[in-house]
């Protein structure tokens, strides 16, 4: 690292702006410059257009004070598109940068740079693409699923979404004021420690994380309590859909697993701020701890963005297979087991670090254990479509994708987990391939199947199918062209996170990865347009409440569903209720009474905002901004407890004329 | 008698019996600590780990409230898991940990003998290297 | 029925709803007479439990790291960890009473067995900042090793907990002063109550467990 040329600015602090001084505004990057001109045009436009259209006020009313699922349902996608393109600018600019720097070269990327570039990419992927993917999808889903009006908590459902907000735009500000860390993803000690990473950047990460983890944490609590709590009359638990059994195992790690993640973070913040010695070389710390906690939590983490999506894929299948799901109890039961399980396997990813061979051998065991419930799931979808009448349709593509490409990726993960294996592999690129091949082919194809799946019932219009084929293809040639290549790398001996290598032989996997990442880029912008192209031929695409013809109580209800979900409590007597409810030729029976709904608030949204200015001034050791954020955070909350009117009626008379109105296209 | 706090907090009997119970074993762990009876360290931590542990659970019950009954059952089923991951969270860390602190960290004082049971060399660690290596401002 | 309140806040009381019977409402409501706030607020509990159980493990691993410094023999005193320790307990007692007294409908009650639980709760406080002075003052702080680095964040953490209990104790009292014993207020000081024996019970791992088989 003695040739790394970092513009780092000396350190200073002024009562006033802490350490922070114009320095730290990166204007002699030129990457950097271009971004910030590109982020800013396109702001201004965009805020520009919405003053034009009047949309402010809509925008605040309708959406940001909302407190209802599925509007932020929606909103946690939105952010997770957003968080998306820029976790994807991160990563089309390191196969650049890897592609190039061969022999000698050393491409476009500065190593000081290229650090942040894949620490970035790491963060933002897990933790504001695919968290915020999955929770919005639970939200959205989730409670429809079940029959229910709302989540248990809509107000900490408001709040919960405008924390990961906060955190989402403190890593953003650090692209533009400062630096992001430059440790990898999960900031392993001594690097990130005080000694060996000064700057804001490691702080930046920090407290992005800590934010962000509060709203994952109490979104976590919440869901969990909507599906004990907030269950149509009848609906005993071997009722519920897939879906929700797996959102119900997800909550249960986040709840479980989240706490480890913070305590985690907060001691390495107290290292950093306080000059306590958890992590450090000297003094009695011990930066194996760390690694040990975080991963701890990090297992159980890689569970909580599968499992929610092996749900979506058992809803899809069943729907396009026209027959109920082959195992739902071995199906419940394998989640359940992978849910245990997946506390019990976190050493697997430090083999390396020096356990004996009792415990190397322990957790090698149970990593293999766990693959038994996970293949039962993927024969239980491939008999579900066995005999079954099964449409092609784009989510059934995602999906037939998706059995493909995670069969090959739990492969390689189930060698890995053999110490002797991991050995030789570890930290290479067969690791990264491994990864993306069960991240890439599992989470993110999932994503897409949903998005294809519930659009329909959100909107009131369905996506273009030859588009949404289109994007498909070019995202499944394009991850194979991407990732086979790391596959052969990583056996040659490549490690992860190179800026640049001496042996041309590599050059040519570097240059098809290359490829494979612009074949994935245009299958990004297909599904973009495709969004777009919809939207616009909404008249054409408009489809009634159920154009799957599915089996799950969430397509009861209008496209896109009314604020209340069901006009009348839905009575349950077995699984896949709406499918029996369609044979007996359903409809509502027009007797309805007052609903009981809650009231929105602009709360979660303002201590959001504020959390946001207390991580800013953390990060930059504003101490008087931090002291004044904090304390008005705490006042707010104080404040919100005195208001005892937060819920009211709709009156039978609203809900008879939304529901004469039918479906909206 | 549908009151929506569904579990009731009990009746003044049930929280002077919680109390006392509490007293005691609070009393004996502090007794033996500063009265020092004759007995092995070994012994005296399980009795005061086992106290604390009875403790607990009389706080849960007197306290607390909890019984298997109580939210249909939810509240005992997550209160279980969540001592399942304590006990996977603490003896997964301190096995793990010491197994790799066997393994990683021989102190000065551990090398001879560790190069005996080795029969060949070890490599010294150099702990002022590793604290001051990298430790140099990368400049600006 | 429709639930609108949160952890943080307890069940709050909406308006009273249209002119319907309310068997009639039951009938049509999705049959959840009951709030989800205490299930909810016991799950947050167990969540909050994991951190204290990593900040334990912590404690575990990194407790015999003295770096030369101080070890537990040369810093705790029992006899004060005991006294702080009845406080706490008798502050669990008190607050026992006050529910007892609420569920009783007095309120007059109710106000003055929080205060005197808050009293405890205060002193237990102002003994654990005298103890962290004390020790910070001596040169056993937080940054003197990776025993007290793990010492101070448990017990602190802990201390945090039982002070944002007192804050809450407050707030609480005067909303019961303003709004009485309601349906909205006795959910809010059964949460409350919750919160408060679940910090007595995680001081009982702390004062065997962090404070008396070190001193063995």
């Amino acid at each position: 690292m003695s040739t790394e040329v970092t513009h780092s600015p000396q350190e200073t602090w002024s009562p006033l702006f802490g350490r922070l001084t114009l320095d730290w505004i990166p204007y002699h990057e030129p990457i950097l410059v271009g971004t910030f001109a590109g982020v800013a045009i396109g702001g201004l436009i965009v805020l520009a257009l919405m003053t034009y259209f009047r949309l402010w006020a809509p925008l605040w009313k309708n959406w940001v004070v909302s407190i209802d699922h599925k509007k932020i349902g929606i909103m946690y996608m939105v952010l997770g598109f957003i968080m998306f393109v820029r976790g994807f600018a991160d990563a089309i600019m390191m196969r650049l940068q890897q592609a190039l720097a061969a022999g000698g070269s050393e491409g476009y990327l500065p190593p000081h740079h290229f650090d942040q570039v894949f620490t970035a990419h790491g963060v933002i992927m897990i933790f504001f693409v695919a968290m915020a993917f999955i929770t919005g999808i639970m939200n959205f889903v989730m409670p429809t699923q079940i029959g229910a009006r709302d989540v248990a908590f809509p107000f900490l459902n408001n709040f919960a979404f405008w924390m990961t907000v906060a955190g989402a735009l403190l890593v953003n500000i650090s692209l533009f004021i400062g630096e992001f860390a430059r440790v990898g993803w999960l900031a392993f000690p001594p690097l990130s420690g005080a000694a060996y990473s000064t700057g804001p950047g490691m702080d930046y990460y920090l407290w992005a994380l800590q934010i962000a983890g509060i709203g994952t944490t109490l979104s976590g609590v919440n869901l969990l309590v909507t599906i004990f709590k907030m269950r149509a009359p009848g609906m005993k638990l071997f009722d519920m859909p897939v879906f929700t059994w797996t959102a119900l195992c997800t909550n249960v790690l986040i709840v479980a697993a989240f706490p480890v993640l913070t305590v985690s973070l907060a001691l390495l913040l107290l290292d950093r701020y306080v000059g306590t010695h958890f992590f450090t070389n000297d003094l009695g710390g011990n930066a194996m701890m760390y690694v040990n906690l975080i991963w701890i939590w990090g297992h159980p983490e890689v569970y909580i963005l599968i499992l929610p999506i092996f749900g979506v894929f058992s809803e899809v299948v069943a729907t396009f297979s026209g027959k109920p799901l082959f195992g739902y109890k071995t199906m419940v039961w394998a989640t359940m087991a992978i849910m245990v399980l997946s506390f019990i396997v976190w050493l697997h990813h430090f083999f390396t670090m020096g356990s004996g061979a009792a415990v190397n051998t322990f957790f090698g065991i149970t990593t293999m254990i766990i693959a038994v419930p996970t293949g039962v799931k993927i024969f239980n979808w491939l008999f579900t479509m066995y005999k079954g009448n099964v449409r092609f349709e784009v989510p059934m593509l995602w999906t037939t994708g998706f059995i493909v490409t995670f069969v090959i990726g739990g492969m390689t993960g189930v060698l890995l987990a053999i110490p002797p294996v991991d050995f030789q592999l570890h930290n290479s690129l067969f690791l990264i391939a491994h990864f993306h091949n069960v991240i890439i082919g599992g989470v993110v194809f999932g994503v897409y199947a949903a998005v294809t799946y519930w659009w329909p019932k959100a909107f009131g219009f369905k996506l273009d199918d030859r588009i949404g084929k289109a994007s498909f293809w070019f995202w499944f040639v394009g991850f194979y062209l991407a990732f086979m290549p790391l596959y052969a790398l990583g056996l040659m001996g490549v490690t992860r996170r190179m800026q640049s290598y001496m042996d041309q032989a590599w050059q040519i996997y570097f240059v098809i990865a290359l490829i494979g990442a612009l074949c994935i880029f245009t299958g990004i912008l297909l599904a973009f347009f495709n969004f777009f192209y919809s939207t616009i031929n909404r008249k054409k695409l408009a489809c009634g409440s159920d154009p799957w013809n599915a089996r799950t109580l969430e397509w009861a209800t209008q496209s896109p569903p009314a604020y209340y979900n069901f006009p009348e409590d839905v009575h349950v007597r077995g699984k896949d209720e709406f499918w029996r409810m369609k044979q007996e030729g359903f409809k509502w029976s027009g007797n309805y009474s007052p609903i009981h709904m809650p009231k929105n608030t602009a709360t979660g949204v303002v201590l959001g905002a504020m959390a946001l200015v207390f991580g800013f001034a953390m990060v930059w050791y504003i101490w008087w901004l931090a002291i004044i954020s904090f304390v008005l955070m705490i006042g707010t909350v104080i404040a919100h407890t005195f208001n005892y009117n937060r819920d009211y009626y709709i009156p039978v008379s609203e809900i008879a004329e939304i529901e004469s109105k039918g479906t909206v296209a | 008698m549908s009151t929506p706090t569904t579990h009731s907090h009990g009746t003044m009997g049930k929280l002077m019996m919680g109390f006392a119970m509490s007293i005691i074993l609070t009393i004996i762990p502090f007794g033996i600590v500063m009265g020092d009876p004759a007995m092995s360290s070994n012994m005296k931590i399980g009795i005061i780990m086992g106290l604390g542990a009875i403790q607990i659970i009389v706080h849960l019950v007197y306290f607390l409230h909890l019984d298997t009954k109580g939210e249909g059952g939810w509240t005992m089923a997550a209160t279980m898991l969540a001592i399942v991951i304590l006990v996977i969270v603490m003896a997964g860390s301190l096995w793990v940990m010491h197994n790799m602190n066997e393994n990683m960290m021989p102190m000065p004082n551990d090398m001879k003998a560790l190069m005996d049971a080795q029969g060949g060399e070890a490599m010294p660690l150099d702990m002022d290297n590793m604290e001051h290596g990298g430790t140099e401002e990368t400049g600006h | 029925m429709t639930m609108i309140d949160t952890p943080l806040t307890g069940r709050v009381e909406g308006p009273a709803g249209p002119s319907h019977p309310a068997d009639h409402a039951h009938g049509h409501d999705h049959g959840h007479h009951d709030s989800p706030t205490p299930l909810g607020f016991w799950i947050y509990l167990m969540s909050d439990c994991i951190i204290f159980g990593t900040l334990f493990a912590t404690y575990a691993v990194l407790g015999y790291n003295y770096a030369g410094g101080p070890s537990p023999k040369d810093l705790f005193e029992p006899g004060f960890v005991l006294i702080e320790t009845a406080l706490l307990l008798i502050s669990s007692v008190t607050f026992g009473v006050a529910m007892l007294r609420a569920e009783a409908g007095k309120l007059d009650g109710t106000s003055l067995w929080l205060i005197i639980t808050a009293i405890f709760g205060a002193g237990f406080i102002a003994m654990e900042l005298y103890e962290f002075r004390h020790l910070i003052h001596i040169g056993a702080g937080p940054d003197r090793s990776g025993f007290l680095s793990a010492f101070f964040t448990l017990v602190g953490t802990h201390g945090l907990h039982v002070t944002s209990g007192l804050i809450w104790l407050i707030t609480l009292s005067v909303q019961l002063r303003i709004h009485g014993l309601t349906e909205a207020n006795m959910r809010r000081l059964g949460t409350l109550s919750m919160f408060w024996h679940f910090l007595d019970l995680v001081w009982i791992g702390v004062f065997s467990f962090v404070y008396l088989v070190r001193l063995i």
